[in-house]
């Protein structure tokens, strides 16, 4: 079974992330590493083809050049290859642009699965995997806690306000899985050695038959104008525990009267 | 200008935030519409029109009967073509999300979200969104028509106005892949225990706990403080703990007067459920976890080391 799992490069969280007042839009200059929820998805692939006893994992990717050194850690866990969409023209695209590029992508491998991480931790969407489904014309599911692939169909359950939901899909499908579906393995040492050496295609928009207006800010249908600092919470107090973390918490405690 | 609506449904009842988000739709924009889409709904139509829909568009076939996103991607998006919306504004959810992200592929129509207050500037629909785990407010907009905004729950209360609410049944036809995906079996909600939101005092675990057992660590806190246990999605998806002590998006909204996260990170969709919290305690081992950014009082540590330690504390005090 071929699988393709989509992955994104974010910038670590932390006083380091921040929005470009003059793009406005998020400054990718800092330190960065794989969206950490697309690990998930990578690790589940790997155990789908591990469990199948073939298949190939491809990772798919839109982002810049620079994003190959994130993209690095999935290959060291197993991964087979990757594509790289990467292309000054993409640079700024919404949900329209970059569910576009993404399917143009994805038409070209026709995985039999399509796998997302929940969200990406520097967008908190979550809504990606749909739009890419729609393009792909696949059936899709979301938030998946629990998962099970035979006969060429998938069972998965999902929570959504209610509780759990099952529900059930033939292939090819595009699912969305939730952080909790697995724990993504280490990359062994082999791993990283080995993950420079896999195939790593970084491809143009033209490459993929991307017209110039469906990319970047000309295909985006969302704009920015203005960023504001969040209301304000008040002092936040932040210490290392030094063995009397406990102490200091239950004097705070008591200073505000629940103890 | 014209607004569509999308009114999500559970049971008979209209979800409390997708008739909040209509009623303040119908405060922007007179020309407000809204849709239910189901089976058996053509009863709800009355509860739109209170809370000010002009019109309101009932799409009730036995093949929307499963709340799934693509069948009501088809619905929607024929309503848009027939009618022109300017904007189509959706209640953030699991469901609302998927067929917000659907639509937006299928008509090329931007999509905002995680928008905590809307406005009409201009003859134009502006957004308010909070981004970067809520470190920055960034005003939002749209280049072309449908504007399509998902709205953070809870942003708005349902406030009753009325509306002509005139019913339309809107046509129900679907793509070959639209019904695909089928439901085996639904979610509903189960009657519990004593729930979290009456609680002053919450402790919650995250997955920093490690194990179910060391919810016992949690609960003696608890017990100590007089207070209840409540828990993050990532321990409910694993079965270390049961979903009605679940905080955040897909979860409770609690607002105690004191909250405790253990190994909590604090992702954004946890922390829509607990902000409103009076005062926010954080025990994690990572300095750089979100919810640091939030707490009155965090603690870098092991809470296996910090809890038991502040436990005895507690029972030391309370002699
Ligand atoms: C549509 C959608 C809806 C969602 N709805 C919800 C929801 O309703 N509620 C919800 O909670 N989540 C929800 N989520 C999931 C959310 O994004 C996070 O995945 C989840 O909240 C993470 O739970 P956690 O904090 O327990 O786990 P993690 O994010 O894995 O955090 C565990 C933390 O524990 C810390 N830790 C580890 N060991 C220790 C130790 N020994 N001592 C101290 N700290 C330690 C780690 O540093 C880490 O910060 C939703 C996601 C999506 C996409
Ligand atoms: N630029 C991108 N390239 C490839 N995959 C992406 C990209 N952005 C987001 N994704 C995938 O889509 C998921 C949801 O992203 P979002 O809807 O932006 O929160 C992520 O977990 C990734 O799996």
């Amino acid at each position: 079974m071929k699988i393709a799992v989509c992955v994104k490069e974010v910038p670590d969280a932390g006083p380091g992330r921040r929005m470009d007042p003059g793009t406005m839009r998020l400054d990718r200059s800092g330190e960065r590493s794989l969206n950490s929820y697309d690990l998930n998805a990578v690790e589940e692939a790997l155990r789908l083809k591990e469990a199948a006893g073939e298949g190939e994992v491809v990772l798919v990717s839109m982002g810049q050049e620079k994003a190959l050194e994130s993209i690095r850690k999935a290959l060291a866990m197993g991964a087979d290859r990757a594509v790289l969409i990467s292309d000054e023209g993409a640079a700024g695209s919404d949900l329209v642009a970059t569910s576009y590029v993404l399917a143009k992508a994805l038409e070209r491998e026709a995985p039999q699965l399509v796998l997302f991480g929940q969200s990406a931790q520097d967008s908190d969407g979550a809504v990606l995997w749909a739009s890419v489904a729609e393009r792909l014309k696949l059936p899709m599911v979301s938030q998946i806690s629990e998962l099970e692939v035979a006969g060429g169909q998938i069972t998965a359950k999902r929570q959504t306000e209610f509780g759990y939901d099952r529900i059930q899909s033939p292939l090819p499908a595009v699912l969305a899985v939730a952080d909790s579906l697995n724990e993504p393995r280490y990359p062994s040492l082999k791993g990283i050695m080995g993950a420079k050496k896999k195939p790593q295609d970084v491809v143009k928009l033209a490459d993929l038959g991307v017209e110039a207006d469906r990319a970047g800010q000309a295909g985006s249908r969302t704009t920015v104008s203005a960023l504001n600092p969040p209301p304000s919470r008040g002092d936040t107090v932040k210490i290392e525990d030094d063995g009397t973390g406990a102490q200091k918490i239950m004097a705070f405690l008591v200073e505000r009267k629940f103890a | 200008m014209s607004t569509l609506v999308f009114l999500e449904h559970h049971g008979d009842a209209i979800q409390k935030g997708s008739l909040g988000l209509l009623s303040k739709a119908a405060s922007l924009d007179p020309d407000t519409s809204a849709v239910v889409i189901g089976s058996g709904v053509s009863g709800l139509a009355s509860q739109a029109a209170a809370y000010g829909a002009a019109k309101v568009f009932i799409a009730d076939d036995a093949s929307l009967e499963a709340p799934l996103p693509q069948p009501r991607v088809d619905v929607i998006a024929a309503l848009v073509q027939a009618n022109g919306f300017d904007n189509v504004l959706f209640g953030a959810s699991v469901l609302a999300s998927d067929v917000a992200g659907g639509l937006s592929a299928r008509l090329d129509a931007g999509l905002n979200w995680d928008l905590s207050d809307l406005a009409v500037e201009g003859g134009a629909l502006v957004g308010k969104r909070s981004a970067l785990g809520d470190t920055i407010v960034a005003d939002v907009g749209w280049t072309s028509t449908p504007r399509l905004a998902l709205v953070r729950s809870g942003s708005f209360e349902p406030a009753e106005r009325s509306g002509a609410g005139a019913v339309e049944s809107a046509a129900v036809s679907l793509q070959e892949f639209s019904g695909k995906a089928t439901m085996l079996d639904q979610a509903h909600e189960t009657a519990s225990g004593p729930s979290i939101e009456e609680a002053d005092i919450l402790v919650t675990g995250g997955r920093g706990l490690g194990s179910p057992e060391a919810f016992a660590k949690l609960e003696e806190l608890a017990a100590a403080l007089g207070g209840a246990v409540a828990s993050t999605r990532a321990v409910v998806d694993s079965g270390w703990y049961p979903y009605p002590t679940q905080i955040g998006q897909t979860g409770k909204t609690v607002a105690p007067k004191l909250y405790i996260g253990a190994g909590v990170s604090g992702a954004i969709q946890h922390k829509v459920g607990m902000q409103s919290s009076q005062t926010i305690v954080a025990v994690n081992k990572d300095a750089n976890a979100p919810i640091f950014d939030f707490s009155d009082f965090g603690v870098v540590g092991d809470l296996h080391e910090v809890i038991p330690a502040l436990t005895a504390l507690v029972k030391e005090r309370k002699g």
